[in-house]
This record gives structure tokens, sequence and C-alpha cells, in this order.
């Protein structure tokens, strides 16, 4: 059965409905990326799928028991609050210290458990954040735009840890993100979200779906080309969504 | 003097947990506004002829429970607080006003009167500060996930305006039961300043709940013995060296930094 199953999701904020008759599922070690312009409700879906937002309709079903490793969109440590990673880690069980080292080995960042959170580098709190989720050994993971604050080596690089993780652990992964060209190549499955899901497929799919195309135009197309290997877009440079529109 | 101490020390010790989640959640308001609601809590019990401890236990809470409800709709935290506070505050000096009959000292609640404490004070003191300390030591890992990030929290499966509200009912609690040491106008720094002090000495977060803890209990014990030898009054001297050791920390932790 699947991970994870969203029937017919709604959510709305009093009047206003972001998300509408959102169908997604996530089976076992897949990684399925969702992509969206800015208020398309993709932050909306991953609120409702973790609990924090109620949905209007529809309904949400996990595989019973399922464990869930999150790593938010951004994490603001208050300069007041001292905590070093090895505590940070251990916010939510009580674990032992193989197990923090394994989650930062895993996470590519073995050697910062003494460190205070405050004075990590964007990469390696974005590490950090990971090695927490991965920590309970989670047979899902979400991630809500990770590599945000990232430069793109960076981005990539977590990128591929995330592929390095599924392949080591065999988790799944479902990630929300805008750095389109480094998700094409890393997914198995694209979903186009914009209040609703427009299209879903393999990259290469949704790629060529022309919803996606008047979502994101033909800007990315570039972009993509680092997935395809061909310039299979037309260049109708007039098209109303630029890339930068996009974003 | 022996019982203004334990009174003292024992406000001291409810105070440092929850002066920690006041400060790493920039609620350094909420003490204040507490505070100042609980004056309409003196005038009410006055008035009704109950006990100053029950009314003032019984407004802060409800304040508590007001501005957690109302947060995030519509107004901003702080002016929410502000509005409440400041409402309840003049509400309680009105209604003060009309007791004719009763002669109340108003320095008393403003300032404190640590010296006054009876035994049963004490025992409603040290019961609070067990009470206190014992919610917040049960709910820890779960109130600091949630400080950290609402959605880290919901997704560990907790509920953080659950927490939310443990945590605003404790301060209020600790605000009413601590009127009586340091007073209204003084209460909030009793919060804030042992945390603030502790900051830099700390590592972990429980590590700087501990620390907070003994620097509010040297602050105790040594404004008070202040207080008896300058002949001052009690709950400000208690403030003050609070003040002094937060001042000194800060510098000493800043000459560190600055040295490494």
């Amino acid at each position: 059965m699947s991970l994870l199953s969203v029937e017919g999701l709604s959510v709305s904020y009093g009047a206003n409905t972001v998300l509408r008759g959102v169908d997604l599922a996530v089976e076992p070690g897949e990684i399925v990326t969702i992509v969206g312009p800015n208020g398309s409700g993709k932050t909306s879906l991953f609120r409702a799928i973790i609990g924090a937002t109620a949905p209007s309709a529809g309904r949400i079903a996990r595989k019973p028991g399922l464990n869930i490793g999150y790593v938010p969109q951004r994490l603001h440590i208050d300069q007041t609050l001292p905590i070093t990673v090895d505590r940070f880690l251990r916010l939510s069980a009580r674990l032992d210290r193989r197990a923090c080292v394994q989650a930062l080995e895993a996470a590519g960042v073995p050697d910062l458990l003494k460190r205070q959170m405050s004075q990590l580098s964007g990469g390696q709190f974005q590490r950090v954040l990971l090695a927490r989720a991965l920590i309970n050994k989670p047979e899902l993971l979400l991630l809500d735009e990770a590599t945000q604050g990232l430069d793109q080596p960076g981005s990539a690089a977590f990128y591929r840890q995330i592929e390095a993780v599924r392949a080591e652990t065999g988790c799944a992964i479902l990630m929300i993100s805008h750095e389109l060209h480094v998700v094409m190549s890393a997914s198995d499955r694209v979903i186009c979200l914009n209040g609703h899901v427009c299209c879903q497929g393999t990259p290469a799919v949704v790629a060529s779906a022309p919803e996606y195309r008047a979502l994101f135009g033909t800007g990315t197309g570039g972009a993509l080309a680092l997935y395809r290997h061909d310039h299979d877009h037309g260049h109708d440079h007039d098209h109303p969504h630029s890339h930068e529109a996009a974003e | 003097m022996v019982r203004a101490t334990l009174a003292g020390v024992g406000v001291a010790i409810a105070a440092a947990p929850l002066g920690c989640f006041v400060v790493w959640r920039r609620m350094a308001y909420f003490g204040d506004a507490t505070a100042h609601a609980a004056m309409l809590g003196v005038a009410l019990s006055l008035a009704m002829q109950i006990s100053v401890f029950v009314g003032t236990v019984a407004v802060a809470l409800a304040m508590a429970v007001t501005v957690t409800l109302l947060a995030g709709r519509g107004y901003a935290m702080d002016t929410l607080l502000g509005v409440l506070a400041h409402s309840a505050l003049a509400f309680g000096l009105v209604a003060v006003s009309f007791l004719s009959g009763i002669r109340i000292d108003l320095m008393a609640y403003l300032f404190g009167d640590i010296l006054a404490v009876s035994r049963s004070d004490l025992v409603v003191i040290w019961g609070g500060a067990a009470l206190v300390v014992g919610l917040i030591a049960w709910r820890w890992s779960a109130l600091l996930t949630g400080t950290l990030n609402e959605e880290l929290a919901y997704a560990s499966g907790l509920d953080p305006k659950r927490e939310q509200l443990i945590l605003s009912l404790s301060l209020a609690f600790t605000v009413a039961v601590a009127i009586k040491v340091v007073g209204v106008l003084l209460i909030a720094a009793l919060l804030i300043i042992p945390a603030a002090a502790a900051r830099s000495l700390a590592r972990t977060p429980e590590a700087m709940a501990v620390i907070a803890a003994v620097i509010g209990g040297v602050s105790a014990v040594s404004g008070l013995r202040a207080a008896y030898v300058f002949d001052t009054p009690a709950g400000p001297t208690i403030v003050c060296v609070a003040a002094v050791l937060f001042a000194g920390f800060s510098l000493l932790g800043w000459q560190s930094r600055k040295a490494r």
C-alpha cells in the first residue's frame, strides 16, 4: 500500500481556497517532487500532510505507524537559545551518541556534534536538519524547499545527498522545490501544483506537458536540458510567463 | 527573614525555566501584561472579599487563555497584550477607588512585600513552584521543539498550540504567585534577567534553565541581605542584584567571544 495517500484534499483559509481537490500518493522508495509557482499551495499541502493545517475537505491517509522525517523550509534559532548540534538531534527522542553520529554521517556532516547550532554555515545547518529528520529512520522524508539560501553547488550537493540517503535507507522522499533543473534530474516523479494538480508523471512527461509550460514557460527549458540533454523546446520568447516571473 | 529568603528562592526557581522560554520566544511583554492584569484581580478579590491570591491567579489565568485564543486572529501579539493588560490595569485601578471602606496598600502590590510573607504564603509559593517546574520538566522537549519550529513540532506529532497554552498558564500562575515577592512592576524582571544573564554561560537549553535558577536564587538571597544592610526596599534590591549579575556575565561572555 502507499505510504501516504491524499484524496480530494482542499485547504482554505477563511474564504480563500488555496488547494482544491488534490490527489496524490507516495509509494515506498520513490522520490516525488512538487513544483509550482509561489502561492500555488505547496506549503499548505505540506502543512496539511504533517497535520499543522486542517483540511476543509478530503482526506489524508498514512500507512499505519508511518514514521515521517521532516526538514522544514527554514528554521530560525533565536540568538538567545543556546543549543548544540548534539542536543538538537536528540530533541524528539532519547538516543545514544552512535545514532547521532550515524545520522550526521548519513547527512554528510560527521564532525559537527559539539558545535553550537548558531555557528553553522547555511549548508551545514540544512544538513543537520536533514540528519535530525533521518535520526528516527523514517520511511518517508518530507523536504520543504530544503535548499533555500544555498548556492547552486551547495544545493546540487544537497540533492545528491538526498539520493544517497534514498539509495542507502530506501526511504521515500516527498519534496517541494523551486530549483527545477536540479530537482528534475533527481526525481522519479514530478507533480506540478497550482491550487490543484496540473499534471504529474516522470520528469520528461511533466516537462513536455502543456500545463507545465504554461506555468513555467520555456525559460526553464535550458535548465531542463540538463536532464533531457536535448533542446526540444520552442523558442517562443514572447511567452507571457518568463522564468523570472515564475520564480 | 528566613521566610523571605525561602520565598525569594522559590519564586526564582519557578521563574528560571519559564524565563528562558520567555526570552527564546520573545514574549517578554507577556509577563508585564499578566502582572498588570493581576491588579484587576487584586481589586476584585478585595471587593468580593476573597483571598487576594485566588483573585490574582484567576484573572491572570483568564488573561493567559484569552491572549492564547485571540493570538493570530488579526492582531499582533504585542497589540493584544497591550490592549488587554492596560485595560485590565485601568479597570483594576478604577475598581480599587470604589472600595471606599477598605484601605489597601497599593505600594505593597506594586513593589511587593517580601518581608511580610507568611507561613501559608510560603506553602503556596513552594507548592506553586514545584507544580510549575514539574509541568515544564514534563513538557520540556515538546515546548522546546515548538519553540524552535512550529512545523517541526507538528511533524513530530505534537500540538504546539497546546504547549503554548501550557506555557502561558504556567507563566500566569507564576506571576500571580510572585506578586507578593517583587510586586507587579518588577515581576517581569525576575523572569527575564536571570535567564538573559545565563545565556552567555550556557551551551544547552537545559544548562541555561539551571544556571538561570542559580542566578535568580543568588539574586534573591544577596538582594535580601543587601536590602537589610542598606535599608532599601527588598523587591527592587533583588532585581538590582540580578541586573548587576547580568551585566557582569554579559561582559565576561563578550570578552571570551572576542578572545576566541
